[in-house]
This record gives C-alpha cells, sequence and structure tokens, in this order.
C-alpha cells in the first residue's frame, strides 16, 4: 500500500511561509483521574502488572454492561466550563465500531453527534505574551483501549512475529477536545501547537481531573495540518500526524509537516489525506494509515446505556467550584510578586509556581520563596534526580527556615544544611538545629573565649591588625569560626576583636 | 396424596414451595426426581446442553439442612428455595459452561454470575443445568442450535418454539418446574405457547440483563418460565428489581405478582383485542382458542373492546432492522482474541483479520451471519437514516399505538403465536416464514412493556397459548389477567392443560443415546384432574 514514491524535498521554513498559510487543528485525549475506569469498576491505575486492572465489563465478557463513571462526566462538564463551552442538557453514548485486538468489544464505547460540550474556545498565551484565541468545536467523553506490544522488526501489528496486548488501559475514562480549523498563525504556528498543548494541560491541571503526565499518555496530541496559498479562504487536503506526546515534539511535527506539505505542494504534487508518524529521532513523520471520508465506524447510539441528562443546577454547582483561569492566575502572580519575565518564566518550566504561591501564602516574601525553590531547593532535587515539587518540602517548612534566618539563630550557610537534613528525614528546621546544635553563637563569654585564644596564637596578626592593617583581621576571625564550628556570626566575631584591641572598625 | 417421583414432579413449583416448607419432603428428593427425569427423556427432548447434577444436589442438600435445623435461617429461607429450576444457556453461570448455543463459546466458562444467577443462587433454587437454544437467541424453533434442536414434548416431530425452546420443553417434559429464559422478540412466550406453558416477558428494564448474553439490547429482557401464571409470579418477583450493574434497570421495587396472579376476578377490567393481530395469516384452530377465550373472559365480566394499532404492521420490519443492527454490533466480540473459539486460517499468512475472519466463519452459523451481515449493512454510512433511523421511527410509532390502546383498555390479547407448533424442518430454509412467526410478541419489546404467554387450550392436539400485554411498569395487570383466564379454562376443562400432555413419544430417529440409561423412564401418563 505504501509504495516507494518518494516525496519531494521539504522547502525550508520561510520558504513554505512565504507561499502558504498553515491551517492547524488538533484532537487532544486527557485521561482523567478518576478512582476507577469510565464504565466500570476496576480501578483507573498506570503502571501495573498487565491485565491486572481489569474486570468482566472492560474485558468486554459475554453478558456484561457497561455503567458510566459519574466523576468522568463531572470532569467533562468542568473541562467544558474551563474551555467557555456550552454544556448539552441531554447527551447519548454511541458505538464507534472497528475491530482490533486492543478493543474487547471491537467497539470503542464514545460520543459522536451528541457531544457533552461544545462551542467553546481557549486563550493561549504564546511566548511573547501574545493572546491567541483557539476555537473549540467540542469535547467529548469515550474510553481509553488497550495497549499493543508488537514484537518483531516491523514494531506494527503488520509483520509482528506477534502481538502482546494488556488491557490495564482498556476502559480509562477520556475526553477529546477538538479545536476548530485553527488560522492566522502564519509562522508562529509551531510555536502555537506548542503553547496550545501546554494550555490545554495547564488546564486539566489546575481541575485536578488528570495526572496530565505526557510522557504517561494522560494527554496525547494529534496534531492536524494543512497548507493554503497565501490569500486563499479553502483549506487545502489535512495530514494528522498521531499520538505526538510531549510539548516540543509537537512544535517539532508541525514544523516540519508544513514544510513537508509546502515541498509536495511547490513540486505540483498533492497530500494524502492519511494519517503520519511522529519519528522523535529523526524529528520527520513517516506515513500511517490512509484515512478518507468513506472509513465507516457504523456509528449507533449505545443502547446499553441511558442518555446522560445534565441539570442547570449541575453545571452551576460545578461551575462555582472552577479554579482560576490559569492563563489569569499566572498574570496576577506576576504583577503580585514583580519578578522578571525571565524569573517567572523559569519558575513556571520548573513547575514551582504552586509551591511559591503556597510559601508566599505561609508569609514568605515572593523573593524569599523564589531564592528557596529556585535555588537549594531545585538544587537538592536535582541531585536526587527529583522535580524540586517532588521533593516532599512543604511551603511552611521554608517559611520557618527564614524566620531562624531572620531571627539570626542560624545564617544562610547552616540554612542550607538544615535544609538538606530535613529533606533526609530529620525532622522540622527547628528540631534539627537543636539536635544538631546548629544554632548560632552569639554568647559574648564563648566568643569571647574564643577570640582571646585566638590572639594568643597569633600574635604576629594582633600586631598588623593594632598597626591599622585591618585587612588582617581575617586571620583572626578564621580560627574562631573554626572554634565554634561555623555557628559563629562572623560580623560578631570582629566587632569583638576590634574592642579588644581597641581599634576603630 | 402419596409422593412418588413421578407424582413429584408433576406438582406446580408453588406446590412444591409448600410441601419442602412443610417438610414433607426434602430438596434433595426432588432435585433427584427431576434429574431422574432429565435422564429419562432428555435424549428424546434435547431440552438441556448441560446438566448440573453434583451442584444442584449440595444446593440442594443445603437448603435441607437448613431447614432440619430450624430457627431464624431456616425461617428467612426463600420461599422457592429447595425448587430446582434450569437456566436458559444464553444466561452466565459460574461452574458451569455457558454456550449461546454456538460453537463459538463450546467449552466456555464465565467467570462470573448473571445478577439473576446471583439471586437465584441467594435464594438457593437448585439449578438443574442449562437449557438449549436457537444460537444466541436468534430464531423462533431452536433448530439454530449448534447442539441439535430440542423437541417439543407435545409431539416431538415437532419444534418447541424459540429461541428459549429448551426452557419451555423442559417445564413441559416435567424436567424443571421452572426456568429462566429471554425475550427479544418473543423467545420466552412463543415456546410457551407452543409447549402449553406460561412465560413472561417483564417490561424492559424491570429484570437486570446484567449476565444475559446480548443479542439487542434494547430489546432482550429476561423472564420467568413455568407451568402455572402463580409459579411464573414467584419467579419474576425473584429475580426482579434495580440492579446498579445495569444502567437500563428500572429503580422499582418489586411488586407481589403472585397476589394478582391470584385475584380471579375480572370484572370490569377492560381486554383490548388488538385489530392486527388477528385474521389473515393465523391458523383457524388458533383464533377458535382465542375466541373461546375471549367469550370466557367476557362471561367472567370482563369487557372486551378492540383497539386500534396501525403501526403493529410495521413492526416485524422495524424489529428485523434494528435487531440485527444491536445483535451486529454486540456480536462483534465474538474474534478468538480473547476467549472462546479460535480457528486458524487455512494457507496464507496468519495475520489477525485472517484469523478473527476464520474464526467468526467457521464459530457461526448461518442465521447468526444472517442477521450480522443485515445488521452491518443497515448500520452502514449511508444507509444508517433510511434503516436504522426509520426503524426507531417505527418504533417510536409502536409506543405511541400502545399509548393509546392503554388509554381504552388495561390489557391487550392476542394470540401468542399465528400458528401451532410446525414440524421441525418445516420453515428452516424460509427465514421470512421463520420471522413472520413473531408478528405477534415483537410490538412488546419495540415498546418495552411486559407481555404473557398462558395455555389457552390445544388445536388438534397441539397448545395454543394466547397473549396478555400491558403498560410498562404494569407488569401485575398481565398476571392478573392471565391468572384469571388459567383459571376459568382449568375449571372448564376440569384440568390444566400441561396436565393433559401426552406420553412421550420418540420420534423418529431421536431414539435414546446409547451413553445414558433409559430403563429409568417411567411412563408418562396425564394426570387428570391432578394436582390443583
Amino acid at each position: 500500500m505504501t509504495a516507494t514514491v518518494t516525496e519531494p524535498q521539504p522547502l525550508t521554513f520561510d520558504q513554505a511561509l512565504e507561499s502558504y498559510e498553515p491551517v492547524l487543528g488538533f484532537e487532544v485525549h486527557v485521561e482523567l483521574n478518576t478512582v476507577t475506569k469510565m464504565f466500570s469498576s476496576a480501578p483507573n491505575a498506570f503502571g501495573d502488572e498487565p491485565n491486572t486492572n481489569v474486570n468482566e465489563v472492560c474485558l468486554g465478557l459475554p453478558g456484561t454492561l457497561p455503567v458510566v463513571n459519574g466523576k468522568a462526566v463531572e470532569s467533562a462538564i468542568k473541562l467544558g466550563l474551563a474551555l467557555n463551552c456550552q454544556i448539552a442538557p441531554y447527551c447519548r453514548f454511541a458505538r464507534k465500531q472497528y475491530f482490533y485486538p486492543d478493543l474487547p468489544k471491537n467497539w470503542q464505547t464514545s460520543q459522536y453527534d451528541e457531544p457533552i460540550a461544545f462551542d467553546g474556545f481557549i486563550d493561549v498565551e504564546l511566548d511573547d505574551g501574545e493572546i491567541f484565541r483557539v476555537e473549540i468545536e467540542r469535547a467529548h467523553m469515550e474510553e481509553d483501549a488497550g495497549k499493543l506490544t508488537h514484537a518483531g522488526a516491523s514494531g506494527r501489528i503488520q509483520g509482528a512475529d506477534y502481538s502482546l496486548v494488556d488491557y490495564n488501559r482498556t476502559g480509562v475514562p477520556l475526553i477529546e477536545i477538538v479545536t476548530k480549523p485553527i488560522t492566522g498563525a502564519g509562522e508562529r504556528a509551531p510555536e502555537l501547537a506548542r503553547a496550545y498543548v501546554s494550555a490545554i494541560r495547564d488546564v486539566v491541571k489546575a481541575l485536578d481531573i488528570s495526572e496530565a503526565k505526557m510522557e504517561r499518555g494522560n494527554v496525547r496530541c494529534d496534531a492536524n495540518v494543512s497548507l493554503m496559498p497565501k490569500g486563499a479562504s479553502e483549506f487545502g487536503t489535512r495530514s494528522e500526524t498521531k499520538n505526538v506526546n510531549s510539548m516540543r515534539a509537537v512544535e517539532h511535527a508541525v514544523h516540519y509537516e508544513i514544510r513537508r506539505h509546502a515541498g509536495v505542494l511547490a513540486a505540483g504534487g498533492s497530500i494524502v489525506q492519511e494519517t503520519r508518524h511522529w519519528q522523535e529521532t529523526t524529528r520527520t513523520t513517516s506515513s500511517g494509515r490512509p484515512k478518507s471520508e468513506a472509513d465507516d465506524y457504523r456509528y449507533f447510539p449505545e443502547p446499553d446505556l441511558v442518555p446522560i441528562t445534565v441539570t442547570e443546577e449541575w453545571v452551576e454547582t460545578l461551575r462555582a467550584e472552577l479554579p482560576e483561569p490559569p492563563a489569569e492566575r499566572r498574570r496576577r502572580l506576576r504583577e503580585t510578586w514583580g519578578y522578571s519575565d525571565a524569573e517567572f518564566r523559569d519558575v513556571i518550566a520548573a513547575g514551582l509556581l504552586d509551591a511559591i504561591e503556597g510559601t508566599v501564602k505561609q508569609g514568605a516574601s515572593p523573593a524569599v520563596a523564589r531564592k528557596w525553590w529556585m535555588g537549594e531547593i531545585s538544587r537538592l532535587a536535582n541531585a536526587r534526580d527529583l522535580d524540586p515539587a517532588g521533593l516532599g518540602v512543604q511551603p511552611a517548612t521554608i517559611v520557618e527556615l527564614n524566620g531562624l534566618i531572620e531571627a539570626g539563630k542560624i545564617n544562610d550557610k547552616i540554612a542550607r544544611q538544615v535544609l538538606e537534613h530535613h529533606v533526609d528525614g530529620e525532622g522540622t528546621p527547628a528540631e534539627i538545629v537543636a539536635a544538631r546544635r546548629l544554632e548560632v553563637v552569639s554568647d559574648d563569654g564563648a566568643l569571647s573565649a574564643a577570640v582571646e585564644k585566638a590572639m594568643a596564637e597569633n600574635p604576629d596578626v594582633v600586631e598588623k591588625v593594632k598597626g591599622g592593617k585591618l585587612k588582617a583581621i581575617g586571620a583572626l576571625i578564621g580560627p574562631v569560626m573554626k572554634e565554634t564550628r561555623g555557628q559563629a556570626d562572623a560580623g560578631k566575631v570582629r566587632q569583638i576583636v576590634l574592642e579588644k584591641l581597641g581599634v576603630e572598625g | 396424596m402419596t409422593t412418588t417421583p413421578q407424582s413429584l414432579i408433576r406438582l406446580t413449583a408453588a406446590q412444591m414451595a409448600a410441601k419442602l416448607a412443610a417438610g414433607e419432603i426434602t430438596s434433595v428428593e426432588l432435585t433427584q426426581a427431576h434429574l431422574d427425569r432429565i435422564a429419562a427423556v432428555d435424549d428424546t427432548i434435547n431440552a438441556f446442553l448441560h446438566v448440573n447434577a453434583g451442584q444442584a444436589l449440595e444446593t440442594a442438600a443445603g437448603v435441607d439442612k437448613l431447614r432440619a435445623a430450624g430457627g431464624t435461617e431456616a425461617e428467612s429461607l426463600h420461599p422457592l428455595a429447595g425448587v430446582p429450576i434450569a437456566i436458559k444457556d444464553l444466561i452466565v453461570t459460574k461452574g458451569q459452561p455457558t454456550t449461546a448455543g454456538s460453537k463459538m463459546l463450546q467449552g466456555w466458562m464465565s467467570p462470573y454470575d448473571a445478577t439473576v444467577i446471583e439471586k437465584i443462587r441467594a435464594a438457593r433454587l437448585p439449578i438443574l443445568g442449562k437449557t438449549n437454544l436457537d444460537e444466541f437467541a436468534m430464531g423462533s424453533s431452536t433448530e439454530h442450535s449448534a447442539f441439535g434442536p430440542t423437541r417439543n414434548p407435545w409431539d416431538t416431530g415437532r419444534i418447541p418454539g424459540g429461541s428459549g425452546g429448551g426452557s419451555a420443553a423442559a417445564v413441559a417434559a416435567f424436567e424443571a418446574p421452572l426456568a429462566l429464559g429471554t425475550d427479544t422478540g418473543g423467545s420466552i412466550r412463543q415456546p410457551g405457547a407452543v409447549t402449553g406453558t406460561v412465560g413472561t416477558k417483564p417490561t424492559y428494564g424491570s429484570v437486570s440483563r446484567y449476565g444475559a448474553i446480548a443479542m439487542a439490547s434494547s430489546l432482550d429482557q429476561i423472564g420467568p418460565v413455568a407451568r402455572t401464571v402463580e409459579d411464573a409470579a414467584l419467579l419474576h418477583e425473584l429475580i426482579g428489581g434495580h440492579d446498579p450493574r445495569d444502567s437500563t434497570s428500572l429503580p422499582e421495587q418489586v411488586p407481589a405478582f403472585a397476589e394478582f396472579a391470584a385475584n380471579h376476578d375480572v370484572a370490569g377490567l377492560r381486554i383490548g383485542v388488538i385489530k392486527q393481530l388477528q385474521g389473515e395469516g393465523y391458523q383457524a384452530g388458533v383464533l377458535a382458542r382465542f375466541q373461546e377465550a375471549l367469550d370466557t373472559l367476557r362471561e367472567a365480566g370482563a369487557e372486551i373492546v378492540e383497539v386500534d394499532c396501525p403501526s403493529f404492521d410495521y413492526a416485524v420490519g422495524s424489529y428485523y432492522l434494528i435487531m440485527p443492527s444491536e445483535a451486529s454490533s454486540n456480536l462483534a466480540r465474538y474474534d478468538g482474541v480473547r476467549y472462546g473459539a479460535r480457528v486458524l486460517p487455512e494457507g496464507g499468512p496468519l495475520t489477525i483479520e485472517r484469523v478473527m475472519g476464520a474464526t467468526r466463519a467457521a464459530g457461526f452459523g448461518d442465521e447468526v451471519k444472517r442477521r450480522i451481515i443485515l445488521g452491518t449493512y443497515a448500520l452502514s454510512a449511508g444507509y444508517y437514516d433510511a434503516y436504522y433511523g426509520s426503524a426507531q421511527k417505527v418504533r417510536t410509532l409502536i409506543q405511541r399505538d400502545f399509548d393509546a390502546a392503554f388509554e381504552a383498555a388495561d390489557v391487550l390479547i392476542s394470540p401468542t403465536s399465528p400458528t401451532v407448533a410446525f414440524p421441525l424442518g418445516e420453515k428452516l430454509d424460509d427465514p421470512m416464514a421463520m420471522y413472520l412467526n413473531d408478528v405477534t410478541t415483537i410490538p412488546a419489546n419495540l415498546a418495552g412493556v411486559p407481555g404473557i404467554s398462558v395455555p389457552g387450550g390445544l388445536s388438534e392436539g397441539l397448545p395454543v397459548g394466547i397473549q396478555f400485554l400491558a403498560p410498562a411498569r404494569q407488569d401485575a395487570r398481565v398476571y392478573h389477567a392471565a391468572g384469571a383466564l388459567e383459571k376459568l379454562l382449568n375449571d372448564a376443562a376440569e384440568s390444566p392443560l400441561w396436565a393433559q400432555i401426552p406420553a412421550l413419544v420418540p420420534a423418529a430417529g431421536a431414539g435414546p443415546d446409547a451413553s445414558r440409561p433409559a430403563a429409568a423412564a417411567p411412563a408418562f401418563t396425564p394426570e387428570v384432574g391432578g394436582a390443583k
């Protein structure tokens, strides 16, 4: 079927944009974080032994019947509202029928012409802060398929020696978000693609309806690209690059497809409507299954499920529970905290917005919160190969640690050690300071004795200082700090030395 | 009266339950009597695909032990505890095979019990085994079973109806006092009619479908099969009620149907005769018995009215689009990948498509394939609106006809089947003739309303069934009307119809299987004026 037709060389991106206007469209699948599956009581969990999170319903055994997961419907309504969609007061599931071994019933229960949410939009923020509005066609509920692993050289079902199927993912609740065709992005189309997926991920995270980990397939993107000559209004033939599973890859895939389409069109060829596979290693796409309007899934309303009715009260209850939209929240926090654009971007990239906001709420200044989270905590996390947010440090701990510094009980260097001990599970900062006797030595008697000792051991230095060479004083402070195991306040030590020698500082 | 095994099995389920409760008989005796009967006659009848002797006797012994011990546990036993039951092999059971009458599922063991089976186990009814059916319940004669036809105990050269011919024949031949059936287009009622037994199709959603292997999800319904209206009502009470595992299950509590069955007063009951379900295509003998039933009810004080249901003329056409459409989808799962039959294609590459194709080609019988092809076609893009869509519109019109009819009548009445049992093989090569046999029963499934078939006498020595229909959720009305007619006809005949069944005469070519003992077969004599 895939004859070895050599496609023309892709144009450069700039060449492509000189002649063509890209039109984008996205289908993003979001796996929900419900406890159980979409239509059965089997656990919805990732990473377990294959075929353990299954029961007779999600295996589609003879006689079984589906029951809709109410929590998943709630998640779908919330997502619909967050995407400014209309919520259907009445909608149904349908059977999308095709034979494939990852579908135990040989149909996928989905929504066809009656999606739960439709006609919405999301404002996507590009890198320079420009807002691009993406229109949402619909968001509908469906179930995930199982996971196939094909043994053999091809890595595909065709030509595999054998294939293994894991039904743990079968029936995991999905929401598929479909955009309307996106025009006008021009040269920023790849950037918009990344920003759009990022914005959707932010929304589902803020709603807490998905783990939203792209590397686990919680959020999966199918990117549709077509080109039309500049100034035209009729869309060209599109390709659909399936399952592009990182934001960077989405950007690259759109970038590549624009170049590829332009190459084909510029050579007088025509684009085949087909699915494409993203190749991460070469950053290109390869031909998949031809897709035509003739695909016949024989949809019909799922007779085993009753229609879903969504009352206005239910919608309003859920609307009231919606969190602040992520983009608005970011704008508000950046303004309040006074970070530079670069600083704020780093915070977002590190995934520390929540942690810093929490720390500020507990009483730390935005600067202090940023210093700790972006500094020492990130370093410790990095050394342990963890996310900073996943290190287990609570905002309250940072506030407590900072309080100890401000009270003069420990200095910055000690505070960093305390934090590390805390991460190692030694208790709260105060407990660690007490247990390890890390408190700054500010007792004049003890310090005075240590200074006396240092002066007695370094008479030459004493003479130099007395002679006005104040720079030499460090040679006395050093031994004192050593004597007090670093817990002395260096400024204080200097002051005592000067007093004892009767020298003006 | 003395209780011999032969007389025991001729009791009604209610009578068996009373004798068990009174300690006159044990469940082990009762269960053994039925197992012996199965051993004696089932080589001829072929009602059972699997006999579950060990488990049935174990359950029976458990009931006897509880009863003997007395106390609260004995008192809290279900009234039907210890009364054996047979299960249509479309309903999944742990510990016994479930085949759906198909080679596709030969040897498959369900890892879970249907909801109705859970209820039957909880109530401690010994399960005698699984009964024969048309493959995946597709047929009106049980001739489409992959495991041979079931024979009608009234005349073993004739069909026992279908798809639930096994359950109906088992009950008619005293192999079981009770059975479960499923009714998608008449599969409980029509076999009830042609075997002289009682069968109810409950209101859609009033009995959980969880664990009933789906043919057409929007039409399928599990229901009781028995020899008396009271027995059917008792079993319906046991299996009914809301099930959270079936989204289409109704929330209502189950009424005391048996009380309605015992109310024989029909004075003032408005009974609607459906204009469209009589006349051409109905055998004269069937119409004669039907007219007698009407006369009997009128004499007893019922008000007989005629109702017009014009859309019923399109019921069979609508049904034979909706049913195969849903069936084509429901049966897609049988592909050889996970369970059941797997057939490897001969020659050529061993691809998944070819294994699925070979499995389905070999595993399904012709009638199943016919319906899958029909349904796949009806749902195809470009045809959906004309076929499936139009059929759904007809369905709405039929529901409206029912609504209007139930304004004028409390229950509706018709012959259950246009004909008495036809000879085996007669319609096997004429699917249209077979399909038209369901003309009387199909409207109830399309509208989701309850229906019952009750014996209405004999025509040329073969049973004729009378069907009552009621509005959705008013199953109690069909028990009331059917219970009354049953009483009136039994009183007039001085015997229940089922007691007039002739002794079993093996049909030509249906001789006993040499591997099973035939010597134990008791004489099969009618008990005139017996058990009531």
